[in-house]
């Protein structure tokens, strides 16, 4: 079934009579091929004049879509002899972190990400993209493994954040992020990171200190959940559209403020009304951003990378 | 204020003279024990319950008091873009910042010195809870890499005391960057061969201790420090448990393997002095050094540049 976000309703409501019309036709033998196509024209006006002006909370919802393709669907998508890695070699597998080795495009690669799940099942499996420490520290070991085999990082970002739980903190959740953000800043190797759906602040950067980041049109980033800032900051959690709104974390927000390289344009009504042609985009854009990085020693990723987030928000102005 | 104040108060009055400071700031309310406790007792003690041994939260400069050797000087910080997101929530961000820096007497929640403690030159930077809850954005991140820079300029070990709730949301993703941004800066002072100590004060929570606050080579807490990277409440509403005893306090991580000590007050001169000297003079010298000032002037970073941001 498919699902249809709040503000999407009278996009919905057209597409429910076009069904219903051409159910109607095809049980009483009418033609009625004009008036789906008439109605099918406004839908799509109606869905291209929506998605034009999405508000920041909207597109948090985009982001949060349980039918946009998720961390998985680009590693099938993209990566060829995909062999999934597990295990923090400590304590457990965390299957919040997917990681592992394959090719791209015929180029050996580490990939890594956050993966939500996109049923019931694979939702509860990965904790719905929830990391806990072992899944960061996983995440360490495969940038490590990749850095001694000097294998470019691709990193697929969509969490609602780091778990937060009783064990998770016992376990040194704060430290296991804190080490796999050092990681990824001292690969010597090059590294591509893209927010597909959700960058939700410390789980986000975790895996996002890279070289190139790029952020799918409507997905977010940001350090606390427009929910999270509201409660706090408004003492509201239903002020969490105006959060949303003061928190300047829409991809177009984060490229002007210069903290992520380029917005990978969606299909129009956004990744979900169209996967496949969200991920050619996003396979596309991730290969011209690796390209140009391929040439370049460990040293001076290293170096460059550094000086990138140095520089990082030292002349942002919105 | 309560009985104590009232009873005790002109008796103090006339022992000491007229107090210099405001009458609320002679007796002090321990927030574990609650009894009350003379501010001379309390300075003397270094902020610690003379009655329970609490820690209570102590400001950066006050800190340096307690843990550097007299004279030490605080640096100059690079100015930072202030309020880049033109934040507003019931008030604007800029507001905010503004009144927290004329209350603290400076620009942002960390203060960087250099200095000694028992004669070893140090690199020390501390935060001020009481500035936005010692929150992390683009001033603090500038400060913790200007602190690192002057400590490989003065081939000095750094020393960091932590107080924050977090990232400064106000700052939205500029204050996310400041975590690698400050895990780089630990980088620097590591591979400079100087030791990166940590000293992990009430309370360290979010995303200061989920980058550089859990990257030192040494992990000091000080005693009942709450410590932790999610918020207690939000860990319970996730997992509807109640949280066990002591839970995210200095001890508790101590026994989880987090922390390499967890120090008193007390004593924290003297064990960052004998730290430092372990891991930098391999040979024990016979006769300790004089504890005289350096000849030579310490190496100084430039003058602070800020970036083309219109305050
Ligand atoms: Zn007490």
């Amino acid at each position: 079934m498919r699902h249809f976000l709040d503000f999407e309703k009278p996009i919905a409501e057209l597409e429910g009579k076009i069904e219903e019309l051409r159910r109607t036709s095809d049980a009483g033998g009418i033609d009625v091929a004009e008036e789906v196509a008439r109605m099918r024209d406004k839908a799509q006006a109606l869905l291209k004049t929506t998605y034009a002006k999405l508000s920041p909370w909207q597109k948090t919802l985009v982001a949060r879509h349980p039918d946009r393709p998720k961390c998985l669907d680009y590693i099938r998508a993209h990566i060829e002899e995909w062999t999934p890695l597990a295990g923090d070699r400590a304590f457990a597998d965390d299957a919040a972190v997917v990681g592992g080795l394959g090719r791209f495009r015929g180029r050996a690669v580490a990939v890594l990400g956050t993966e939500k799940g996109s049923d019931t099942e694979s939702r509860v499996l990965h904790n719905f993209g929830m990391a806990r420490p072992e899944g960061y520290r996983k995440a360490r070991r495969i940038i490590e493994l990749a850095s001694r085999f000097g294998l470019p990082i691709l990193s697929f970002v969509d969490t609602a954040g780091a778990f937060p739980g009783i064990e998770a903190e016992a376990r040194g959740q704060a430290e296991a992020i804190a080490r796999s953000i050092e990681a990824c800043l001292e690969a010597p190797v090059p590294f591509v990171a893209t927010i597909i759906g959700e960058g939700g602040s410390g789980g986000a950067i975790a895996l996002a200190a890279a070289d190139r980041i790029l952020m799918l049109e409507h997905s977010v980033y940001s350090v606390i959940s427009p929910e999270g800032c509201a409660s706090i900051l408004w003492r509201d959690a239903a002020q969490a559209a105006t959060a949303a709104e003061a928190l300047k974390l829409t991809a177009e927000d984060l490229r002007r403020l210069n903290l992520v390289d380029a917005v990978v344009p969606e299909p129009m009504g956004g990744a979900h009304r169209d996967p496949q042609a969200s991920l050619a985009a996003v396979g596309d854009r991730v290969w011209d951003s690796l390209e140009p990085l391929l040439a370049l020693d460990g040293a001076t990723l290293r170096a460059r990378r550094r000086e990138k987030f140095l520089e990082m928000g030292r002349n942002s102005v919105v | 204020m309560n009985w104590i104040s009232e009873w005790a108060l002109p008796k103090i009055k006339t022992l000491f003279g007229a107090p210099r400071e405001v009458p609320e700031n002679l007796w002090h309310k321990c927030p574990a024990c609650e009894q009350m406790i003379f501010h001379r007792d309390l300075e003397r003690n270094l902020h610690v319950c003379t009655h329970c041994g609490h820690h209570m939260r102590v400001g950066a400069r006050t800190r340096m008091d307690y843990t550097l050797d007299e004279g030490w000087q605080r640096i100059e910080l690079p100015k930072a873009p202030q309020d880049p997101l033109r934040f507003r929530d019931q008030r604007r961000y800029v507001e905010r910042l503004r009144e927290a820096q004329a209350k603290a007497g400076q620009e942002d929640a960390v203060v960087v010195a250099h200095g000694s403690i028992e004669g070893n030159r140090v690199v020390a930077a501390a935060f001020e809870f009481s500035f936005l809850g010692g929150s992390m954005g683009a001033g603090v991140g500038e400060a913790l890499v200007t602190a690192a820079r002057l400590a490989v300029l003065q081939d000095a070990p750094l020393i960091v005391f932590t107080a924050s709730g977090g990232a400064r949301m106000q700052e939205g993703a500029i204050s996310l960057m400041q975590m690698p941004r400050t895990v780089i800066a630990t980088r620097m002072v590591k591979e400079a061969g100087l030791p990166f100590i940590v000293v992990l004060c009430d309370p360290t929570t979010g995303g200061v201790t989920a980058s550089f606050a859990m990257l030192g080579d040494i992990q000091i807490a000080e005693p009942g420090a709450m410590i932790g990277f999610a918020g207690a409440r939000v860990i319970e509403q996730t997992v509807r448990e109640k949280l066990p005893e002591g839970f995210q306090r200095a001890e508790y991580l101590l026994e989880h393997g987090i922390l390499d000590l967890v120090v008193k007050r007390g004593e924290m001169r003297a064990t960052l002095a004998r730290l430092i000297g372990l891991l930098r003079t391999p040979e024990r010298v016979v006769a300790p050094p004089p504890a005289e000032p350096v000849a030579e002037p310490l190496p100084a970073l430039p003058a602070p540049e800020g970036p083309a941001v219109p305050a």
